[in-house]
């Protein structure tokens, strides 16, 4: 386990290497950093304070080096179109993204196993295969149709829900919170069953395969053959073994909520770092784009690691020293 | 003996896609809407970009309805310059399926060359190449569109870049999408490699890699067709997302995604055919493509996915 | 005779297809009783583990009983409610499966396994079930059992997990055990071990046990009477020893040929020439005939006798010991 565990993070910081460099590069080589932040008037005097400033003057190896150390410290530069240092901007933005993803993550991750579960049991029944008909469009409708469809139901025709923005938020020190107002958490409705929508789809479909699978296992047979309840069978055994595939992936779709905010933060102007990130596309805004690239990896390493991790718990065939035969 | 063989795979073929009625109406599907979109300048009533066949006091008009000032009539409406929606989703259309075969074909392409390299050399190329596929893989696709899109973005020179964008936009989708060839190609050429014509071959000083070249890709033919069709569909999803976000086709080059993100603002006021009309398009392309692809993956190789 | 623990009268089971309807079970008729093991063999196919299955009320949709009665103690069985049909499961009826790498679920340590079929059956708290648990997988010779309960099932051999699944098959003191092919999945060396265990364990309870198996070894070694299957039909029945040493059946006589047995020293052993036909192509007539050595006219056009409970030997129209 131990050994495992470390080898796992120290791949994660490969990974994290890798990506720093492909942001570094970015920061290099896309454009030129001078010309980016000097307007037209400028003197050689300045470019060459802004480029020792920099670090520009030095060897590529120690650049890296010096731009990782910043990115440990937070550090990413300055925004080349708001002029205010990129940490401070994500900083301010993050908790908007962060609130949106967990609560489309909760809605995907229940929602999706209750009607996986449901559609494994009951899986001939009318309303499992209406579900799984549904299923089918929801997977094949692009996240920004959805988005859309919302609004135009919810925001023009029943005018009941906001279309756009957070609504009231209340600041918690540094965190702005939309969970504390009614009209903030009306917001949060319309964009977080976007962004979950699609996610949960997945999850449903695959809880409800891997279910069947498992349903058709020797020992769910044998647990049925002990006079087991039926609720004890498919809860307390089935639905444990279900989980360990579902873990892996359900854990990769939630790194991909976040990447997906960015079309729902887009289309309902919910002001949070994907908003951030598309505006600093079209602009070309490079540290913006770095420091969004590096925070979103840090997340998604993280949660694979986390992934990892969880299968201990809950599988112990994966636990303990693997020196006990198995055969 | 070759061509009876092909033959009769293809009888086979043609029979299978005559029982299923989903295959036969998302094909022919297909087949409109991309014969609509080559012909448009035919087709299409107007050239929404020739500003002399523009009348702005045709704007806003109502699908199947004539306009309160001109009289003229649209079948499914005009926009807020008096552009006749169905020309405009013809012509938006054209650039979509463009952008979507174009970025399919690059993909197509680096991921077949990529995975017959990281197959035949094995080694520690085709370890690299494997290892990027896995670090790509674990970000999803559209993420990576969106950044190559930025990086490229910024490489282009200001005055080209509205120019350059289309060609960017293949660049950033291609790029996002070549792993699936790149495995399968990787995994026949390994069960190839150890085959005995190979290694004689090898031994008598030949290049294997040109037989190898023509034995692996009528191989993987195949299953590279179902992964192609797939990436059409997602291509062309990626395509309009990027281009609804605002960074993918321009406005003077504007796709379905472009159109839809044009319409969207027009929600509000009432205008629902300039957001509605392009939107069914690309749900109806889109899913027709992935019905077609979903019926390839099932006749061609049951055992992908 | 006391009365029979497992009474099964003209049991039938059917698979509805496309096509037509599959008797996988066809108008079989036995008793078991108390303390007796009988040994159930035929090919894979015969509908000696669709039996099983039937008793148990576990067939696979779209099988399911057509006509016939199962009686255990005396009362029906078959036609229980599915909460009530529970009930007998586990508690009256044990199940023994044939791959104990399966059989346990995974993510469960044992003692929770054994606890939790405890509970669910017999009136004792948490800490008794528990103590049971240990009591169960102490007799069926788990070493250090105490300290094992924790265990998961990946963390014992083949055997071991055998005899756990045996602890399971009897910690709620069922009366008739069923089990299916039980060492058919284990290694060579310890499936004598394991069907001493189940007989030992059986004989000290009075349980009755349904061996179902296709190894005569094992019918040779273990089983008071035994019953023959072919093609959905009881074939033969009687007691191991006139079984084995005089068979009545044709197709019992080509098994023995068959089958090399320590007892009868060193022969020739000869096969059935063909194969036991699939359920949705039986022959008119026996369904034997087409192999059977003896087959005349009769067995062309009619099926062979069907054998009553305590009735004669051999469903054969030319057996040895024919229908009284």
């Amino acid at each position: 386990m131990l050994a495992f565990t470390i080898r796992r993070v120290f791949q994660s910081f490969v990974v994290l290497l890798v990506v720093g460099l492909v942001a570094f590069s970015m920061f290099r080589f896309v454009g030129d950093p001078i010309d980016n932040m000097l307007g037209q008037e400028r003197t050689g005097a300045d470019i060459e304070r802004l480029r020792s400033n920099l670090g520009l003057d030095q060897p590529f190896p120690i650049q890296y080096l010096r731009f990782l150390e910043g990115a440990v410290q937070g550090n990413f530069g300055v925004s080349y179109r708001q002029g205010r240092p990129v940490a401070d901007i994500i900083a301010e933005r993050l908790p908007a993204t962060l609130e949106l993803a967990a609560v489309s993550a909760v809605l995907a991750i229940v929602f999706g196993l209750i009607l996986g579960v449901f559609t494994a049991i009951r899986k001939d029944g009318w309303a499992a295969n209406t579900i799984m008909t549904l299923s089918l469009v929801g997977v094949s409708l692009p996240t920004f149709l959805i988005g859309i469809l919302l609004i135009y139901l919810f925001a023009v025709e029943l005018n009941v829900l906001p279309s756009f923005g957070r609504g009231d938020v209340v600041d918690l020190g540094w965190w702005r919170t939309g969970f504390l107002t009614e009209s903030g958490l009306k917001a949060l409705i319309l964009p977080s069953i976007t962004l979950g929508l699609y996610q949960m789809t997945l999850i449903m479909r695959l809880v409800r395969s891997e279910m069947l699978e498992v349903l058709r296992q020797d020992y769910i047979r044998f647990a049925r053959a002990r006079g087991l309840r039926e609720k004890s069978v498919l809860f307390r055994h089935a639905l444990k073994n279900t989980l360990v595939p579902v873990i892996t992936v359900t854990g990769l779709q939630l790194g991909s909520i976040i990447a997906f905010a960015i079309i729902t933060e887009t289309v309902f102007q919910w002001p949070g770092v994907g908003l951030l990130f598309i505006n600093a596309i079209q602009f070309v805004d490079i540290p913006v784009m770095a420091a969004y690239l590096m925070l979103i990896s840090v997340m998604f390493v993280g949660i694979n690691l986390i992934v990892d991790m969880l299968y201990f718990v809950i599988d112990p065939r994966l636990r303990g020293d693997n020196t006990k035969a198995t055969a | 003996m070759e061509s009876q063989l092909s033959r009769a795979w293809q009888s086979d073929f043609m029979w299978s896609f005559r029982r299923s009625p989903t295959a036969v109406v998302s094909f022919f599907v297909v087949l409109v809407l991309v014969l609509g979109a080559v012909f448009a300048p035919l087709v299409a009533p107007h050239n929404p970009f020739d500003p002399s066949s523009l009348n702005l006091m045709n704007g806003f008009s109502k699908p199947m309805q004539p306009n309160a000032f001109t009289g003229d009539a649209f079948w499914l409406g005009t926009d807020d310059q008096g552009r006749d929606v169905f020309s405009t989703i013809l012509y938006g259309m054209r650039i979509s399926l463009f952008v979507g075969f174009c970025a399919v074909l690059f993909a197509m392409v680096l991921g077949v060359t990529l995975g017959l390299i990281a197959g035949y050399s094995g080694g520690t190329v085709g370890t690299v190449i494997m290892r990027i596929a896995d670090v790509q893989l674990t970000f999803p696709a559209i993420l990576v569109a969106m950044l190559i899109f930025g990086i490229a973005k910024g490489f282009t020179p200001v005055h080209l870049r509205d120019q350059m964008a289309i060609w960017v936009l293949i660049f950033a989708i291609g790029l996002s999408d070549w792993v699936q060839f790149a495995r399968v190609v990787r995994g026949a050429t390994l069960v190839e490699r150890k085959k005995d014509y190979v290694q004689a071959a090898s031994l008598n000083g030949r290049k294997a890699v040109g037989i190898m070249l023509r034995h692996i890709l009528p191989n993987v033919l195949g299953p590279v067709l179902v992964i192609a069709t797939i990436s059409l569909a997602l291509a062309i999803i990626a395509e309009a997302t990027l281009s609804f976000l605002g960074v993918g086709a321009p406005p003077t080059q504007p796709s379905l995604g472009t159109l839809i993100r044009i319409g969207q603002g027009f929600l509000f006021s009432g205008e629902w055919w300039i957001l509605f009309f392009p939107a069914v398009t690309l749900l109806v392309l889109a899913l027709s493509v992935n019905l077609l692809g979903d019926w390839l993956r099932d006749v061609l190789n049951p055992r992908l996915r | 005779m006391a009365e029979a623990v497992l009474s099964i009268r003209e049991l039938v089971v059917e698979i509805p297809t496309r096509h037509a309807v599959l008797r996988p079970v066809d108008r079989v008729s036995f008793d078991i009783a108390p303390g007796e093991i009988l040994g159930v063999v035929g090919e894979s196919g015969a509908g000696k583990s669709m039996t099983g299955n039937a008793v148990i009320g576990l067939l696979d949709r779209p099988a399911h009983i057509a006509s016939g009665e199962i009686l255990l103690n005396g009362t029906r069985i078959d036609n229980l409610t599915k909460d009530r049909l529970r009930r007998v499961r586990g508690k009256q009826i044990g199940m023994v499966f044939q791959d104990p790498l399966t059989s346990l679920n995974p993510l469960l340590p044992i003692g929770e396994q054994i606890a939790e079929t405890i509970l669910e059956h017999l009136p004792v708290s948490r800490a008794e079930a528990e103590s049971r648990a240990v009591a169960a997988l102490e007799e069926v010779g788990i070493p250090a059992a105490a300290a094992r309960i924790g265990s998961y099932p990946h963390e014992f051999s083949g055997g071991m997990r055998q005899r756990v699944v045996i602890a399971l098959a009897l910690c709620a003191e069922p009366a008739l055990v069923i089990a299916d092919e039980p060492t058919t999945a284990l290694d060579v060396s310890v499936q004598a071990q394991i069907i001493a265990l189940l007989k030992q364990l059986c004989r000290e309870r009075g349980t009755a046990v349904m061996l179902v198996t296709h190894d005569m070894g094992v019918i040779a070694e273990a089983v008071d009477r035994v019953a023959v299957m072919y093609a959905g039909r009881l074939a033969e029945i009687g007691a191991v020893r006139d079984v084995l040493t005089r068979p009545a059946h044709p197709y019992t006589t080509g098994l023995m040929a068959s089958t090399p047995l320590a007892s009868k020293g060193l022969k020739r052993l000869n096969q059935i020439p063909g194969a036991m036909p699939p359920l949705s192509r039986l022959p008119e007539g026996c369904a034997f005939h087409p192999r059977c050595p003896q087959a005349a006219e009769r067995c062309r056009k009619e099926p062979g006798p069907t054998l009553a409970a305590g009735g004669g030997r051999a469903a054969c129209w030319f057996a040895r010991e024919p229908v009284a």
